[in-house]
């Protein structure tokens, strides 16, 4: 589902309609930014994603911390919308046999709140610790080169965060001071959070699956199901 | 080969020393000191390594990994309510308050709420493991100072609250209690009774911890003063919780975000401190476990009665979907990031753990410090390593 703008609104259940605050954080973006913000999507009293341009990744942190007062840094990480290519190999017998065997068809990449174009996408959380409000900034890492501009000279604290997404994604930073393994060992080779790298245990050894799930309390077993 | 890389490490290590000030006047030699990855002081298998001139810290590095379980990965082939097992071994002192946010981003998704009941329950066992988690820190901060007794203390009394969350889940550790629209069980009867006696106690250790150790002399000299975060390098490195709030920051997301808890109907504080040293980071959480005790005894009167379930599917299909729900963990901040595409298992899901921004501030805090500070500092940020590695 591809939202481009900040008018198309998900009307959440007893939430106000308009979201000032947030709003106005999309505002200042924009209005620093100019064509470096790409897609918004609001969703009132609850939460707000802005996608940037490549180029503009850098200064949209900036302008978050050093005009917009968001300057908490969250998190940075990263999500890979590849489909995964395993299909229904990583599922157990128990669910083929709720949901068929029949392999689903490989489905097209879509992806999530204010769209995207590449494969991965790079996602990261500042928060304004005096107005309780955060933003989620997203931007579309180049499919070529799967480099991105670092926030470390913005954020201590993305150093590390920047060197999870190293390892386990394989996007470079550029200008990180040192771009090294953060958790795996060395020579670890290949990218393990990467759609298309698979988890050797679940396919040699089947789970239990979904039909090992306990009766809610107070539901008799024919009630609430679907 | 060799002989270069030395001199080049010495003439680095002089240089960072001589950018600092410290003791290049007496020209110690330079040394790579590796702390872990099995030591006492470290909670864990966290590795630091540390390069000394004479007894100062002039550069520290982190080797995090050594439990690495690439809950992340996991969680993409596992249904939601199988992630919840998987995601109480974050931060294994506090099992129950990382079940929350999850289950809280994954009702967000399908849009149910929990019955108010559950809602309080949640509450009050969420508090119960802050209690259970911070009073091993109250205990372990002494023993890295050289006073064993307080330990002993807090294992005391914590077990009492391990005892209640047992009797009340079924489990001492990892209670895997949470279910998206409400809780697995009711309380068992007496309960409430027993867990009002044992504030009680929980109190009465606040009380014997403040006069054992805030007004000892060592203990003064050991953390005030000592490893100094101002509040905006803190927020810098996305540090949360008590590391924020003992460097004077006013953010607590029980108070100011309480998503699906029931904190803003009860009469609490949040405690800061303007210092941002170890002790500030003490007193903070000592605080914190008395705040939590008087919140647990306002949860047990208040206790509505009604239903803990909501109505949901028995094979729980989360709709397609961005969420990011937080709470305000004992650690700090914990966040779980969860992209669903209407499957029966998440598409991607970031666990955001406190202990992670929290112990990343370390490279920067342990600069110019002296060896034995490095063991407070590190006991006063507290961390799990679970909650690191994840």
């Amino acid at each position: 589902m591809i939202r481009l703008s900040s008018t198309d609104i998900d009307n959440a259940e007893g939430a106000p309609a308009t979201d000032e605050l947030r709003s106005s954080l999309v505002e200042g973006l924009v209005a620093e930014l100019h064509d470096g913000v790409v897609a918004s999507h609001l969703v009132p009293g609850r939460d707000v994603w802005v996608r940037v341009t490549a180029d503009a990744w850098e200064s949209a942190g900036r302008v978050c911390r050093d005009l917009l007062g968001c300057t908490y840094f969250c998190y940075l990480s990263v999500i890979d919308w590849l489909p995964s290519p395993f299909g229904r190999s990583m599922d157990s017998s128990v669910d083929n046999v709720l949901e068929g065997v029949a392999a689903k068809d490989p489905e097209p990449m879509t992806h999530g709140v204010a769209g995207g174009e590449s494969r991965f996408q790079l996602i990261a959380r500042l928060y304004d610790v005096n107005r309780h409000v955060g933003v989620n900034l997203k931007v579309d890492v180049p499919d070529d080169t799967l480099t991105m501009t670092t926030w470390t000279k913005l954020f201590g604290g993305a150093n590390w965060h920047e060197r999870e997404a190293y390892e386990m994604f394989g996007i470079t930073f550029a200008g990180h001071p040192s771009l090294r393994k953060l958790y795996l060992p060395g020579d670890f080779e290949g990218y393990p959070l990467r759609k298309d790298f698979p988890l050797l245990a679940r396919m040699v050894k089947p789970w239990p699956g979904i039909v090992d799930v306990e009766a809610m309390p107070g539901v008799a077993d024919d009630e609430g199901g679907e | 080969m060799t002989a270069i890389s030395e001199r080049q490490q010495r003439a680095y290590i002089a240089s960072q020393a001589a950018d600092m000030r410290v003791n290049v006047e007496l020209e110690t030699e330079g040394m790579t000191l590796n702390i872990g990855p099995q030591h006492p002081a470290t909670h864990g298998t966290l590795r630091i390594i540390v390069k000394l001139d004479g007894e100062l810290v002039v550069a520290a590095d982190p080797v995090p990994g050594y439990m690495h379980r690439g809950y992340e990965k996991l969680t993409e082939v596992r249904t939601y309510p199988q992630v919840n097992t998987l995601i109480n071994r974050i931060d294994w002192l506090g099992s129950f308050a990382n079940e929350v946010p999850f289950i809280l981003a994954a009702e967000q998704l399908m849009d149910v709420e929990a019955p108010p009941r559950a809602q309080w329950i949640r509450t009050l066992l969420f508090e119960l493991s802050r209690i259970a988690n911070v009073t091993l820190f109250l205990g372990d901060m002494a023993v890295q100072l050289g006073a064993v007794t307080p330990v002993f203390y807090a294992f005391r009394d914590r077990e009492y609250v391990l005892n209640l969350i047992e009797s009340a889940t079924g489990g001492r550790f990892h209670p895997n209690f949470d279910r998206i629209g409400g809780i697995k069980d009711d309380l068992p009867k007496g309960w409430i009774a027993e867990t009002k006696q044992v504030m009680v106690k929980v109190n009465a250790f606040c009380d014997e911890l403040e006069a054992l150790l805030l007004g000892n002399e060592i203990f003064n000299v050991r953390t005030r003063g000592i490893g100094v975060i101002p509040p905006e390098v803190a927020l810098s490195y996305g540090m949360s919780g008590a590391n924020l709030r003992a460097s004077g920051v006013d953010w607590d997301h029980r108070r100011d975000t309480p998503v699906g808890l029931v904190y803003d109907k009860l009469d609490w504080k949040v405690w800061t401190h303007p210092d941002g040293d170890s002790f500030a980071r003490y007193w903070v959480r000592l605080q914190e476990v008395r705040e939590a005790a008087k919140m647990v005894i306002q949860l047990c009167d208040g206790l509505p009665p009604g239903p803990i379930m909501a109505k949901v599917p028995r094979i729980i299909k989360v709709p397609e979907g961005e969420a990011w729900v937080a709470t305000e963990n004992p650690l700090g901040e914990m966040g779980y990031y969860v992209v669903s595409k209407g499957e029966l298992v998440p598409f991607r899901v970031k666990i955001r753990s406190a202990s992670f921004n929290n112990i990343s501030i370390v490279p920067w805090l342990l600069r110019g410090v002296y060896v034995p500070d490095v063991i407070t500092i590190l006991a006063s940020l507290y961390f799990i390593l679970g909650d690191i590695d994840r």
